[in-house]
């Protein structure tokens, strides 16, 4: 790994994330032996930062630190630490002391793991910051539909949820378009943010529009809290009109793929028929994200810098 | 009585219409002559060879902190920060700890400013509302008893239109006007930048143009329905620009100002997320930037002010979201000015002094910003053709927080007299 930290994907070249990707393959194959324990990350310290809760995400580097036997700790802080507590700055300058090699951070603030970035000497990987990106995740989704898709250039993504506030979204679009697939998205108007056309990705004006066609329908979270600031007038009409659901599925390529970052919620932007259906990997997904993480965690340990 | 003979300058005096190589006699603290050759006579000799003499800039928008924030700047650092920028009168915002919205705080400031101040004039500025809570009125007329200038809420738009309104009628009669922070704060919500492509792919929440030209709309009407004078504060949109000046075309009593910041900055420039970008109005886009150099241009917008707003370190090395608003402006208030206006081409240095000088002595209706025999010697010493880089960290400021740090531009302030003492000299 040429780079000191993985902030996102935005300026993350084809072959960086092919490389990536490449190594994920060998890295699962750890992952689905009878034993977990390679001695990749042995004499290496890995720290979870995290901000925000999170299950999958965290857990996911957390195992992947632990089955190539790293030094392996994690560090919860309360969102409200995050104005009242020690600075950002000084809790990374912290963690560096203690002879830490890569911080993985999550943060409710964009631009989070970027400030950490510039005060400390470990390498960051940005586990979700704000509403800006959300590196990981897009790369173990594109390692999921690389696995069933093959060659990502040319395929067609339909990315239907809250875009707006969506880190997935955003790296996602950065990873898929750098790949050569064409990025469909689709929301209610408030939940478009202005000019991401710019980004290189198209917005559909319909669920079935976006879905048309498509290699891979995948859902954003909505949370409630978004129809409660009155972006949207009720989850019934919001399903109505830009739920997932198998009908709307159908309109895509006959072995679609149906994804979903997680948590998902069930009768709100995906159906639990679509959920779990055949053409459901959401937990592939999850397989995807431990992989993708160890090759990560072994890149980011052996820089080539 | 002390005589002061600035040798040689550029004189430039845009409020009689003067722009020539002469001498300035000053006496007793007055323009005494302006001429070629005046004999020194027991004056002390300035040698402003190759310099500009000009009218003493006026900023009608300054935080100085003070009461209460000294952490972030006060009345003796932030008048001496104001001298080093070429300042000789300065208006400072009420929204400080406590509020200045009594007589008590006013007379605080000006005694403070007097005594342990640079030099600089201190014209304070009271609060609308006690509080700046957009309820009650605050005590204006033994404000302006104490010695305000005008009246602001800034930092807070007033969202009651009644209240502005109200406030309006009732200020005039103490020859009181307002200068309005216009911004609509639902339409703000949690937004932390211009909202627009940057926004979109730095994942920061954006504010739209409209909360601020939403609130300008509702301002101009307001003061239009009652006849009254309205000054409004850092305007940064084409829209905003736009009203001001159809505005001012059906004879609406509407006055405006920008800061140099919406002249040379943009919204990308918070690419990298540097909160020292952050501040509000926030930085626009480039429409927008041109926007404000021609309605400087054209006369929509009257004046250039800093908005002056020192913030401590701490304050800065958050993320973005949580880093304080505000820019430290005294300091490179000019050379960013003189850079992008006069240099660019857009603008005289004649004109741009008129905008920092002449046009807020009129607005606030204080002396200063002229030249003229019998004027008060507040005078700015200028070199427009220096190259300087800015080095936030030598700043005179408490506050640092800048965007233009290790950038380069033209414009030097070599020295600022008051009254006809200099209070600030380079070097």
């Amino acid at each position: 790994m040429r780079r000191k930290d993985l902030l996102g994907l935005d300026g993350v070249s084809r072959e960086e994330i092919t490389e990536i990707l490449d190594n994920a393959m060998t890295m699962r194959q750890v992952l689905r032996s009878s034993n977990k324990k390679t001695a990749h990350l042995q004499g290496k310290s890995i720290v979870t930062l995290f901000y925000e809760n999170s299950t999958r995400t965290r857990m996911s580097f957390e195992l992947a630190s632990k089955y190539m036997s790293a030094a392996a700790a994690n560090i919860s802080a309360s969102a409200s630490s995050v104005a009242k507590g020690e600075t950002l700055i000084d809790t990374g300058v912290t963690l560096d002391q203690m002879g830490t090699d890569v911080i993985i951070i999550r943060h409710p603030m964009s631009g989070a793991p970027a400030l950490l970035a510039k005060h400390v000497r470990s390498s960051i990987i940005n586990a979700g910051d704000g509403m800006n990106e959300h590196p990981t995740q897009a790369l173990l989704d594109m390692f999921t539909m690389r696995e069933h898709l093959g060659d990502l250039e040319g395929i067609k993504v339909a990315v239907c949820g809250d875009v707006m506030h969506s880190r997935v979204a955003r790296s996602n679009i950065y990873g898929l378009t750098t790949m050569g697939a064409k990025v469909v998205l689709c929301a209610p108007p408030t939940l478009i943010p202005p000019r991401i056309e710019e980004l290189g990705c198209t917005v559909a004006p319909t669920i079935e529009d976006a879905c048309e066609g498509a290699d891979v329908v995948m859902g954003l979270r909505i949370q409630r809290e978004r129809q409660q600031k009155g972006l949207f007038p009720s989850v019934a009409e919001y399903c109505d009109n830009w739920e997932i659901t198998p009908e709307r599925v159908a309109l895509a390529k006959k072995h679609a793929l149906v994804m979903h970052p997680g948590p998902m919620n069930r009768g709100v932007e995906i159906a639990s028929s679509a959920a779990d259906s055949a053409q459901s990997v959401i937990n592939q997904q999850v397989e995807s994200g431990v992989a993708v993480r160890m090759a990560l965690l072994y890149m980011f340990t052996r820089k080539e810098i | 009585m002390e005589k002061m003979l600035l040798r040689g300058g550029r004189v430039i005096d845009p409020a009689s219409g003067v722009n020539q190589i002469a001498d300035l006699l000053i006496e007793n603290g007055r323009v005494a002559a302006i001429g070629e050759n005046l004999p020194a006579d027991g004056a002390q000799v300035f040698d402003a060879a190759g310099k500009v003499v000009a009218p003493g800039f006026i900023d009608m928008h300054c935080h100085l902190r003070d009461p209460g924030l000294e952490y972030k700047e006060d009345l003796i650092s932030g008048t001496k920060a104001a001298a080093r920028g070429g300042f000789t009168g300065v208006c400072c915002m009420p929204n400080t700890k406590p509020v200045n919205d009594n007589a008590s705080v006013t007379r605080y400031i000006l005694e403070k400013a007097q005594w342990q101040g640079s030099g600089v004039h201190v014209y304070p500025v009271g609060a609308i509302s006690k509080g700046l809570e957009g309820k009650e009125m605050a005590e204006i007329g033994r404000m302006k008893q104490a010695g305000i200038i005008a009246i602001s809420d800034d930092g807070k738009p007033v969202t009651n239109s009644n209240l502005l309104r109200l406030a309006m009628q009732y200020a005039d009669y103490f020859n009181v006007f307002i200068m309005s922070h216009s911004e609509d704060k639902n339409l703000v919500g949690d937004g932390v930048m211009n909202e627009g492509f940057i926004s979109t792919k730095l994942g920061l929440p954006g504010i739209t143009r409209a909360a601020e030209e939403v609130m300008i709309a509702r301002d101009i009407l307001v003061a239009e329905a009652e006849g009254k004078r309205i000054h409004l504060c850092h305007v940064s949109t084409k829209g905003g620009v736009q009203l001001v000046r159809e505005a001012k075309k059906r004879g609406v009593r509407v006055t405006a100002e920008t800061a140099p910041h919406y002249i040379a900055a943009t919204d990308d420039w918070v690419i990298g997320y540097d909160s020292n970008c952050r501040v509000n109005p926030p930085l626009r886009e480039e429409s927008d930037r041109l926007a404000c150099i021609e309605g400087l241009c054209d006369g929509t917008l009257d004046a250039i002010a800093t908005d002056h707003a020192p913030h401590h370190l701490d304050e800065k090395r958050v993320e973005f979201h949580i880093a304080a608003s505000g820019i430290s402006g005294f300091e490179t208030a000019f050379c960013v000015s003189n850079t992008m206006l006069v240099k660019s081409g857009a603008m005289t240095l004649d004109k741009l002094i008129e905008l920092m000088s002449a046009n807020p002595a009129k607005l606030l209706g204080v002396e200063g910003g002229c030249l003229a025999v019998g004027s008060a010697a507040d005078i700015v010493v200028l070199d427009p053709e220096r190259e300087v880089t800015v080095d936030a960290d030598k700043f005179v400021s408490r506050g640092h927080n800048t965007p233009f740090h290790g950038k380069t531009y033209f414009g030097a302030v070599c020295a600022t007299i008051v009254g006809g003492k200099v209070i600030d000299q380079e070097g």
